[in-house]
């Protein structure tokens, strides 16, 4: 075997090369990264969406299965009296996993770390109990944090008391929304990352660097074939337009190259009838040549239909 | 070829495992290519083939592309080391059995992993889109074999010494698995946040820096001295060339997020290197065109030199994109728009796969003995592939600054995609051509197989007249 003998120095400069590459451009750069607290933004967004919206194993078939549920609460789930203000929680129903910051609260970073465990108790969530979550402020070391509330801990809420008491309209199937969004591949389109240099005035302000603990995947997308998405909540909050577009963007926007996401639809419409989809792209096929005045009615979406998740998500980018 | 699945190590012919692979290649470049002009269509025209899951633009997308890379480009790789990384050692590859099963487990993993990702099941991380046991399937069955067996043919080779291009596919197999398995990490520890951001770039930056690239490239340095004649110009430039790769090409990976909130530092650093790539760029392309000295007839004459030389001259505006373009002054205008897509196909549809091809016909020849069968057809194949892309990137480029224009005047978003209409049609035509240009390709070796005239022993394959 002829082996590397001549090769001694070359294969050990080698090893040297491709360990101090690794060392600036995978370690030094992790050091950075680490050091950044999440921001606000970050922590609704990972209690929101969940432990993860690719594939994984408690939802391998990405169909939106074991996610968080938001819910803007306006009773108290214990006492039924009216809440002072309203209050965004975030319900987990037993089983559904935890966001990386309460599994790791190291992630959340200096402050919030410290509040989140000693103040929000969320290292008490269990999730074979389910939990419920909400953001909260305290002072730490003199400054005001944002820090991570387990309310099943702290004032004995369970996520089947928080849902009895929350309304359909009040409910946002975000989590879900987000692994619709990933499933369906939007982001080959649409970017969710405003460009630092440009971008303020049409798409809004780009993300900050802690806007992102305990996400993923982040999915900011490369190939922007269409207008970024991360504050498409903020420019456009209407249901109905978001329906009509996603059911077929010609409705709204005659030039649009987007696909028709009618399929997210489902079987049956919000009354429960059978959604006749041949019948609706024969009578749209019509409108098209001219044969009919209006394009056809787009059928209501059933509450639990994967259309209503992705626009809980798209609605909740703000 | 399942024959050989169970036969000894010693009774399989040498070259089978490289004739399998080779074809292999092929039939994923037809379906690879068919996908992107099926794709494309349908970014031309929106309403061609919708309101059905599985053909919805955004679970096809991808598809199309892992194909490309790891069906077509990836399994040409394989095909040239398992034929060239012997040649060179004067000696067989260590394991023609190990070659065959590698090869068949490539493809049922790859129809597997092509499968999840057409139903929507992806890890949402763009060039690492496969699902982690996916990528724990290709680290074990596809790239650790790969790796194995060039090592070990490589160890046990009979001359003194290594040549160039097995310098790198001794060092590109090795990068590639610490690539896969590092860049894949967010998945197997489920990293978060801009870690998993970044890493997914670093992942993404570094199957092309440290695989795709390094290898075309020292295929190159094979098929230009073995076809012409010539000896290598400089060895000298070509461990400029390795080394500077190692060096240069690993670092840059934060330039894919020039505009995302990573460390300044970072960014500054991955543009400077990211500059850098110019040398490795400019080390390769003068040593091959030097090479080629008194030897230029054979770039009109010669199937295989012209697909190399083609590839090779295409890595100058490649490398001359890819240096630049990623500097913060360039990059505020062409981030995410069709630039980036037509810079893209430059590299791996321009570039590499015209050195890729140029192996596969070579190496198909020679290890069948069989002169290919038409050379009227090659040239098809030459000029579809050549015109359809050119095609495809002077309409991506345009619509790329289009793009541009338009975010940087912020220009309402719908009036860029009418403006974009045209050169959208022009890209699914050229990408339609190279569709085209592969079932011919896949006809025309099909035929060399059965029908090509036995090349006597000891001859080469460019030393026979051309038949057709």
């Amino acid at each position: 075997m002829a082996g590397f003998r001549e090769y001694k120095i070359g294969s050990r400069i080698f090893g040297l090369a491709l360990g101090g590459s690794m060392t600036i451009t995978l370690f030094f750069p992790s050091i950075n990264i680490a050091s950044t607290a999440s921001t606000d933004v970050a922590l609704a967004k990972q209690l929101a969406v969940g432990h993860e919206t690719g594939f994984n194993l408690d939802d391998p078939l990405l169909l939106g299965k074991n996610k968080p549920i938001v819910v803007n609460l306006k009773t108290d789930p214990k006492s039924g009296q009216a809440l002072p203000a309203e209050q965004t929680v975030f319900v987990y129903p037993v089983g559904a996993p935890f966001p990386a910051g309460i599994i790791h609260p190291r992630i959340l970073g200096t402050g919030v770390e410290e509040l989140s465990v000693q103040q929000g108790h969320i290292e008490d969530a269990r999730k074979d109990a389910g939990a419920v979550f909400a953001i909260n402020k305290a002072v730490y070391n003199g400054k005001q944090v944002s820090y991570i509330d387990d309310l099943t801990t702290t004032k004995g809420w369970t996520p089947e008391d928080v849902m009895r008491v929350a309304k359909d309209e009040d409910v946002s199937h975000a989590g879900a929304g987000k692994t619709m969004f990933v499933r369906e591949g939007c982001w080959w389109c649409h970017t969710l990352l405003p460009e630092e240099t440009q971008d303020w005035q049409v798409f809004g302000a780009p993300p900050m660097q802690g806007d992102f603990n305990g996400e993923s995947p982040t999915a900011f997308g490369s190939d922007r074939k269409a207008p970024d998405l991360l504050h498409v909540g903020s420019r456009n909050s209407s249901r109905e337009w978001m329906m009509m577009h996603f059911f077929n963007p010609r409705l709204v926007q005659p030039h649009s190259i987007m696909p028709r996401f009618d399929y997210l639809w489902g079987e049956k419409d919000a009354s429960g009838n059978k959604i006749d989809y041949a019948k609706w792209r024969a009578e749209y096929t019509d409108y098209r040549e001219g044969k009919r005045v209006t394009p056809p009615e787009v059928p209501s979406y059933a509450s639990n239909s994967e259309i209503r998740s992705l626009i809980d998500f798209m609605l909740s980018l703000k | 070829m399942f024959k050989y699945l169970m036969a000894k190590n010693e009774d399989i012919p040498p070259g089978a495992s490289a004739v399998f692979f080779g074809f292999s290649a092929i039939i994923w470049f037809v379906i690879g290519t068919g996908l992107g002009s099926f794709n494309a269509a349908k970014l031309a025209f929106p309403d061609f083939v919708t309101g059905d899951m599985y053909f919805a633009f955004g679970h096809m997308r991808q598809v199309h592309v892992m194909a490309v890379i790891f069906g077509w480009i990836s399994m040409a790789f394989a095909m040239a080391m398992m034929y060239i990384t012997p040649a060179l050692g004067n000696n067989k590859l260590w394991s023609e059995k190990l070659g065959i099963w590698n090869c068949m487990l490539w493809n049922i993993g790859l129809l597997v992993a092509l499968t999840t990702l057409w139903a929507g099941i992806t890890s949402g991380r763009e060039y690492s889109d496969f699902p982690w046991p996916v990528d724990l399937y290709l680290a074990t069955c596809v790239f650790i074999p790969l790796g194995v067996n060039v090592w070990m043919t490589i160890l046990n080779r009979r001359t003194q010494g290594i040549y160039t291009t097995n310098w790198f596919f001794a060092a590109a197999t090795f990068m590639v698995i610490i690539v896969f398995l590092v860049g894949n990490s967010p998945e197997f520890f489920h990293l978060t946040g801009l870690t998993e951001a970044y890493l997914t770039w670093w992942f993404a930056h570094n199957v092309l820096g440290l695989w795709i690239t390094p290898v075309a490239a020292a295929i190159a340095y094979y098929t230009i001295p073995k076809i012409t004649g010539n000896p290598l110009y400089s060895h000298r430039i070509g461990h400029l060339h390795f080394w500077s790769v190692v060096v240069f090409y690993s670092t840059p990976a934060a330039h894919h997020l020039m505009s995302a909130p990573l460390p300044e530092w970072l960014k500054s650093f991955a543009s400077v290197e990211g500059v850098l790539i110019l040398v490795p760029a400019i080390a390769f392309v003068s040593n091959i065109m030097l090479t080629m000295k008194g030897k230029w007839h054979m770039f009109v004459e010669n199937v295989e030199v012209r697909f190399t030389i083609t590839g090779c001259l295409m890595a100058i505006p490649l490398n001359m994109q890819g240096g630049f373009q990623q500097t913060r002054a360039i990059n505020w205008y062409i981030h995410g728009t069709g630039w980036i897509v037509a810079h893209a196909h430059l590299a791996l549809l321009g570039f590499s796969t015209f050195l890729e091809a140029a192996a596969v016909y070579l190496g198909l020849q020679t290890l069948m003995n069989r002169k290919l069968y038409s050379l009227k057809l090659a040239n098809l194949h030459f000029w579809l592939l050549l015109i359809g892309f050119t095609t495809y990137w002077v309409s991506m480029t345009i619509a790329g600054l289009i793009q541009g224009a338009g975010k940087i005047y912020e220009v309402p978003y719908i009036d860029v995609v009418i403006a974009e209409h045209p050169y959208m049609i022009a890209r699914w035509l050229g990408g339609t051509l190279v569709f085209f240009g592969n079932t011919l390709w896949l006809y025309n070796m099909w035929m060399t197989a059965r029908k090509g005239t036995v090349i006597p022993q000891g001859r080469m394959p460019h030393e026979l007249q051309y038949e057709r």
